[in-house]
């Protein structure tokens, strides 16, 4: 959501306003110190654009900024935000850590005697539709390829036929596209639990 | 209405007939007279909206992916960058910028943040049930969209309570959906 245009005061009525967007938080940027990352926001907005940075930020701006709160109002509130903001902070950086801790898993699972499926976990750092990812899968490999739930209720894909280094090949790709190398790519092989032998009677 | 919103709760979604869109389109406009001039702008004649239907009742129309309107029952609301776009064909108040905060994490609008020094109601009376756009004390554009529960004249007198039930703001589920 990074709608960029310039403000234009509205002239006619029929014409649209333009409103800018934050790209970080989404919000008009004047919305940015009420959301979680002002700080972020604030970066973005010095550097796609100035003029409203300026605005928005400049000390005569904020000098400007009259308020019908009273001052001990005032404070609570910026506190408050404050508060709301480390938070946010602490939180996101939590969720980074995690993201980068975690790795897609890619299983070989045998079906019949020379017949496997790939089971593709721990996609959900792509943060894209399962369902689209899957069928992307499908049409990249001309195979079948489905979304189901694994043991621990998460989602994972499951695609048919043999085509486990190709998937890795792809994810890694699609990984470093992303920027997020640091997230491993494992794959391994599961075989189906045999049968235990029946001890054969002797005649 | 849309705080916990997320893309498990739409179930379906389907293209809608053109006679729905034109039926859609007056009823937008009965609504919200001041819209009349820009509706061909908003939902193009030729253009194909897409009906998804959600939980508890509520349908969101898109063009291209994005939301333009909602509906839940038989009320049509426009998406609030719709409302960022057109900002004077509608109904607005103003709440002071204490309630900010208040309102970006989805809490309904009670009186005293309508009625202080830092908020504006409008002149003439907006009778109760009204769809207003709620915009803040220093800022140009409106964060949140809601329903008068009273009369602004009842909000001017009585001063106490939820003035305005809070529908759709920046930041809540509808805003961060993407349909793609």
């Amino acid at each position: 959501m990074s709608e960029v245009g310039i403000e234009s005061g509205q002239v006619e009525i029929l014409a649209p306003k333009e409103v800018i967007y934050c790209g970080v938080c989404s919000f008009p940027p004047e919305y940015c110190e009420f959301g979680g990352s002002f700080k972020k926001c604030k970066e973005w907005l010095q550097k796609n654009n100035l003029e409203l940075f300026e605005k928005l930020y400049s000390d005569e701006a904020l000098a400007h900024a009259t308020s019908s709160l009273s001052i001990e109002k005032e404070e609570k509130i910026s506190a408050d935000l404050q508060k709301k903001q480390k938070k946010e902070e602490a939180k996101q950086e939590r969720e980074m850590a995690k993201v980068l801790s975690s790795k897609v898993l890619i299983k070989r699972i045998e079906r019949t005697k020379r017949k496997h499926v790939i089971a593709v976990s721990g996609l959900e750092v792509f943060n894209v539709d399962m369902k689209k990812l899957a069928k992307t899968f499908a049409s990249k490999f001309a195979t079948g390829a489905s979304v189901t739930k694994n043991a621990e209720k998460k989602e994972e894909i499951i695609i048919q036929g043999d085509v486990g280094d190709a998937v890795e090949k792809y994810l890694t790709g699609l990984l470093q596209e992303k920027g997020l190398t640091d997230i491993k790519v494992e794959q391994i092989d599961e075989k189906m639990k045999k049968k235990k032998a029946e001890p054969v009677k002797p005649e | 209405m849309f705080k916990k919103f997320t893309k498990e709760d739409i179930h379906s979604r389907s293209n809608i007939k053109s006679s729905v869109q034109r039926g859609l389109k007056s009823n937008l406009i009965q609504e919200y007279p001041g819209l009349e001039a820009v509706v061909d702008v908003i939902i193009p004649k030729k253009s194909q909206l897409v009906l998804h239907k959600c939980e508890d009742k509520i349908a969101l129309y898109s063009i291209d992916d994005n939301v333009v309107i909602y509906q839940q029952q038989d009320e049509v609301l426009p998406f609030l960058k719709i409302v960022h776009k057109y900002p004077s064909c509608f109904q607005t108040v103003q709440v002071d910028r204490g309630a900010i905060k208040f309102v970006l994490s989805g809490a309904n609008i009670m009186c005293p943040g309508l009625t202080s020094k830092g908020a504006k109601l409008p002149q003439e009376n907006l009778p109760k049930g009204t769809i207003v756009i709620i915009n803040a004390e220093g800022k140009e554009n409106a964060l949140a969209i809601g329903k008068l529960v009273m009369s602004t004249d009842e909000i001017k007198s009585i001063n106490k309570g939820i003035g305005i039930e809070l529908i759709h703001y920046l930041g809540d589920g509808l805003w961060n959906l993407s349909l793609d």
